[in-house]
C-alpha cells in the first residue's frame, strides 16, 4: 500500500480564526490524508517543531489576520534551517493577491484564497507533495 | 380559526399537497430546501397571540424590546472599527460620527485583545493588522482625542482583558470630566464564545468567569448605563453554526453568566438589565427574522422562569447585530453591497438594537474609507425610505415567520437543555462539544458549495474572469515600530515605582477570590501601567487556558 500523504494544517500567530483551518483538515483527512491540526496560536518555531516531530510532507498554513507576510516565510525559513526541503508549503486565508507573488517567492508553494474548494488544495498537494 | 374549519383546511392541505406532488415529475423543485413548501393556519395552530407574542416592549419580547421601535428613533448605526495607531483609527472614528454614525465600535489588534504589549516578541507581525494597537492608557487617549466620551456610546470588542480597556476608558474619561456614571457603551467581555468559536482567550475559566462579575459588580454600582456584557452568537455563527445553534449555545452562554453572578452573591435584579447580546444578519433572511424573534422569546423566559428576575428590564433580550463578514465573497466583490443590503433588512426586520453592516472589500482586507461609507448609506437607505422600519415587527403573524420562529424556539430549548444536562456551558466547552457541534455544521456547509447543493454566486455559478482588486487598505509594517517607540518612552516618562506598587497590589487582589479586581485594575492603569504588564500579573497568578483541540 503506498504510504499516505501527511499534512500539518497550521494555526500561527495570534489570529483565532480556525473554522477554514479545521473544514481543510477535515476534507483533507476525508480525501484520505493523514491530517494533524496544531490548534491556534502557534508560533513558527512550535510549527516547525510539530512537523519534525510528526514527520509530515505538508505544512498547511492558514491566516486571517493580515500577519502572512511576516509569518508564512518565517515558517519557510525554519523550515529550511532544520534540512526539511522535502516539505511542501501551502497557505491559505484572507490574503490580497498582490501579496501573492512575495510569498511564492518567499517559498510558499501555493496561497488558496476564500472561495477555493477544498477538493483543489487536495488536488495540489497530491500532484507536488515531494 | 375554529376546529371544523381546521379540518376542512387539513382536507384542502392535503388536496393541494396531493396535485403537486403528482406534478413533481413535470416541474421538479429544487433539492435541498431547508422549509416547507407553503405554510398554511395549520403551522401556527395553538399559537396564543397574548401568550407567544404579546405587544412590543412586553414579555415575552416576540415583537420587540421597545413599545414603539423604530418609529421613535431608528437603532444605533455603529460602524466597528480600527486598525494601525490610536491616531489614524481616532481619524477614522472622527470620519464616522461626521458621516452620520451614532455609535463607535472599537476594534482592537490581536495582541490587545489577548493582553500582550506590541513589543512583546509573540505580537511580531500582528500590530495594528485587525484592529488598533493599544499598550496603554496614553494610546487610549490619543484613540478618543477630541470625542466627548459624555455623548457617544462606544462599543469595545475586547473579552480576555476586557476589564483593562473598561478602566482605561473610565480613566480618559475622567480626564475629560466626564465621570463614570455618564458613560454609555458596551464592551463584548464574552470569553465562553471566545472559548467556543472565537479564539482571544487568555485566562482559564474560572478566573475569566470571576473577572466578568466583578465587571458586573462594578458596573452597577459605578457606570450604571454600561451594557457589561455582549453575548455573542455572532463568532459562533461566524465559525459555521446554524441559526438555531447561534441562539441556542449563546443563550446557553447567558445562562451561565447569570448563574456565575448569582453564585457570586449578585442579586439578578441588579445586572440582568445590562445584559445584552450580538446576533449575526446572515443570508436567509426570512430564517434570520425568526431568530430574532425567536431568542427574544427564549431569553424571556428563561430570565422570568428559570432565574425569578422580576424587572422587566431584565427579561430584555436587547441586541446589536453585524452582518455576516464569512457571507461576503472575494469573488466579485461589488456583490457584497447586495447581501449586506439583504442582510440589513434581515436585522431590522429582527428588531435589532444596532447594527454594523460590513463593507464590500472585507473578504479581501479591511475596509476603505469609501467600502465603509456605502455600508453606512445602506443602513441609511433601509431606514430612511425601504419602509421596513415603518411598523413594528411586521412581519408578525405571517403562517412562515410564526411557524419558523416556533421551529427555531424548540430546536434552541432542546441544545439548552442537552448542555443543561452536561453541567452548563462552561463544562459543554471544556469537552468540546459545542465546538465540534459548530465544525459539523460548518463542514456540511462547505461541502453543499462544494457539491453546488448550495449556490453562492460569482463562487460556484456565474463566475466570471476576475481582474485583481486594488486600492485594498493596507496597514503599514511601521505601526509595529511605531508602538514600540511609544513604549520606550512611556516606560521613560512613567513613575515606575508606583506602577509597581499598583501591579504588586493587583496580584495581591487576584490571589483572593474575595476581592473585586476592577479598582485595582483601574489604578493599575491610572499609573500607566501597561496592558501587557497587568494581564501579566494575571497569567502569573490565573494561568492559561488549554485549548480543546478536536477535528
Amino acid at each position: 500500500m503506498e504510504k499516505r500523504i501527511r499534512v500539518l494544517v497550521a494555526k500561527p500567530g495570534l489570529d483565532g480564526h480556525d473554522r477554514g483551518a479545521k473544514v481543510v483538515a477535515r476534507a483533507l483527512r476525508d480525501a484520505g490524508f493523514e491530517v494533524i491540526y496544531t490548534g491556534l496560536r502557534q508560533t513558527p518555531e512550535q510549527i516547525v517543531e510539530a512537523a519534525l516531530q510528526e514527520d509530515v510532507n505538508v505544512v498547511a498554513l492558514s491566516l486571517l489576520s493580515g500577519a502572512h507576510n511576516h509569518l508564512f516565510p518565517r515558517v519557510v525559513e525554519m523550515c529550511k534551517q532544520k534540512g526539511m526541503d522535502d516539505v511542501l508549503i501551502v497557505g491559505g486565508g484572507v490574503i490580497p493577491d498582490a501579496d501573492i507573488p512575495g510569498l511564492k517567492a518567499a517559498g510558499v508553494a501555493a496561497v488558496f484564497t476564500p472561495g477555493t474548494p477544498t477538493s483543489n488544495i487536495a488536488e495540489f498537494i497530491k500532484a507536488n507533495v515531494k | 380559526m375554529s376546529l371544523d374549519n381546521m379540518d376542512g383546511l387539513k382536507q384542502k392541505m392535503g388536496e393541494y399537497t396531493g396535485k403537486v406532488e403528482k406534478a413533481l415529475a413535470k416541474f421538479p423543485e429544487r433539492k435541498n430546501l431547508p422549509h416547507n413548501r407553503l405554510y398554511t393556519p395549520l403551522d401556527t395552530e395553538g399559537l396564543d397571540y397574548e401568550q407567544d407574542l404579546g405587544f412590543p416592549g412586553e414579555y415575552p419580547f416576540t415583537r420587540g424590546v421597545q413599545p414603539t421601535m423604530y418609529r421613535g428613533r431608528f437603532w444605533t448605526m455603529r460602524m466597528y472599527a480600527g486598525f494601525s495607531t490610536a491616531e489614524e483609527s481616532n481619524k477614522r472614528y472622527r470620519y464616522l460620527l461626521e458621516s452620520g454614525g451614532t455609535g463607535l465600535s472599537c476594534a482592537f489588534d490581536l495582541p490587545t485583545q489577548i493582553g500582550y504589549d506590541s513589543d512583546d516578541p509573540i505580537s511580531a507581525g500582528e500590530v495594528g493588522k485587525v484592529g488598533v494597537a493599544i499598550d496603554s492608557l496614553a494610546d487610549m487617549e490619543i484613540l478618543f482625542d477630541s470625542i466627548d466620551l459624555g455623548k457617544v456610546s462606544t462599543s469595545m470588542t475586547i473579552n480576555a482583558p476586557a476589564s483593562v480597556l473598561l478602566a482605561m476608558y473610565i480613566a480618559v474619561a475622567e480626564k475629560q470630566g466626564v465621570s463614570a456614571d455618564k458613560l454609555n457603551g458596551t464592551i463584548q467581555n464574552d470569553i465562553l464564545k471566545e472559548y467556543a468559536a472565537r479564539g482571544t482567550y487568555i485566562f482559564p475559566p474560572q478566573p475569566s468567569m470571576r473577572l466578568i462579575t466583578n465587571i458586573f459588580e462594578y458596573c452597577s454600582k459605578n457606570v450604571p448605563n454600561w451594557n457589561t456584557i455582549s453575548i455573542s452568537g455572532y463568532h459562533i455563527r461566524e465559525a459555521g453554526s446554524t441559526a438555531s445553534q447561534e441562539i441556542a449555545f449563546t443563550i446557553a452562554d447567558g445562562i451561565a453568566y447569570v448563574d456565575a453572578a448569582i453564585k457570586a452573591g449578585l442579586n439578578v435584579d441588579d445586572f440582568a438589565g445590562r445584559l445584552s447580546f450580538f446576533w449575526n444578519a446572515h443570508n436567509n433572511v426570512l430564517e434570520e427574522v425568526a431568530k430574532f424573534r425567536a431568542s427574544r422569546r427564549v431569553w424571556a423566559k428563561v430570565m422570568k422562569e428559570r432565574f425569578g428576575a422580576t424587572k422587566p428590564k431584565s427579561w430584555m433580550l436587547r441586541v446589536h447585530t453585524q452582518t455576516a463578514g464569512s457571507m461576503l465573497t472575494a469573488q466579485q466583490p461589488d456583490n457584497n453591497i447586495i447581501r449586506v443590503a439583504l442582510q440589513t433588512a434581515a436585522a431590522v426586520l429582527g428588531g435589532t438594537q444596532s447594527l454594523h453592516t460590513n463593507s464590500k472589500d472585507e473578504a479581501l482586507a479591511l475596509p476603505t474609507e469609501d467600502a465603509v461609507r456605502i455600508a453606512l448609506r445602506t443602513q441609511q437607505i433601509v431606514a430612511y425610505e425601504s419602509g421596513l422600519a415603518d411598523v413594528v415587527d411586521p412581519l408578525a403573524g405571517s403562517y412562515y415567520i410564526e411557524s419558523l420562529t416556533n421551529q427555531i424556539e424548540k430546536e434552541a430549548w432542546e441544545y439548552i437543555k442537552k448542555i443543561d444536562d452536561m453541567g452548563g456551558a462552561v463544562v459543554a466547552i471544556e469537552q468540546g462539544y459545542i465546538q465540534r457541534e459548530i465544525q459539523e455544521s460548518a463542514y456540511k456547509w462547505q461541502m453543499e458549495v462544494e457539491n453546488k447543493q448550495r449556490v453562492i454566486v460569482g463562487v460556484n455559478q456565474f463566475q466570471i474572469e476576475e481582474k485583481p482588486v486594488e486600492g485594498l487598505l493596507r496597514v503599514d509594517a511601521s505601526v509595529g515600530e511605531l508602538q514600540k517607540k511609544k513604549l520606550v518612552e512611556l516606560r521613560a516618562r512613567r513613575d515606575n515605582a508606583a506602577v509597581q506598587t499598583k501591579l504588586a497590589a493587583l496580584e495581591a487582589g487576584c490571589q483572593d477570590e474575595s476581592v473585586n479586581l476592577m479598582p485595582l485594575i483601574l489604578d493599575a492603569v491610572k499609573a500607566y501601567a501597561t496592558l501587557g504588564e497587568i494581564c501579566g500579573v494575571m497569567r502569573k497568578v490565573f494561568g492559561e487556558y488549554e485549548a480543546h483541540v478536536s477535528l
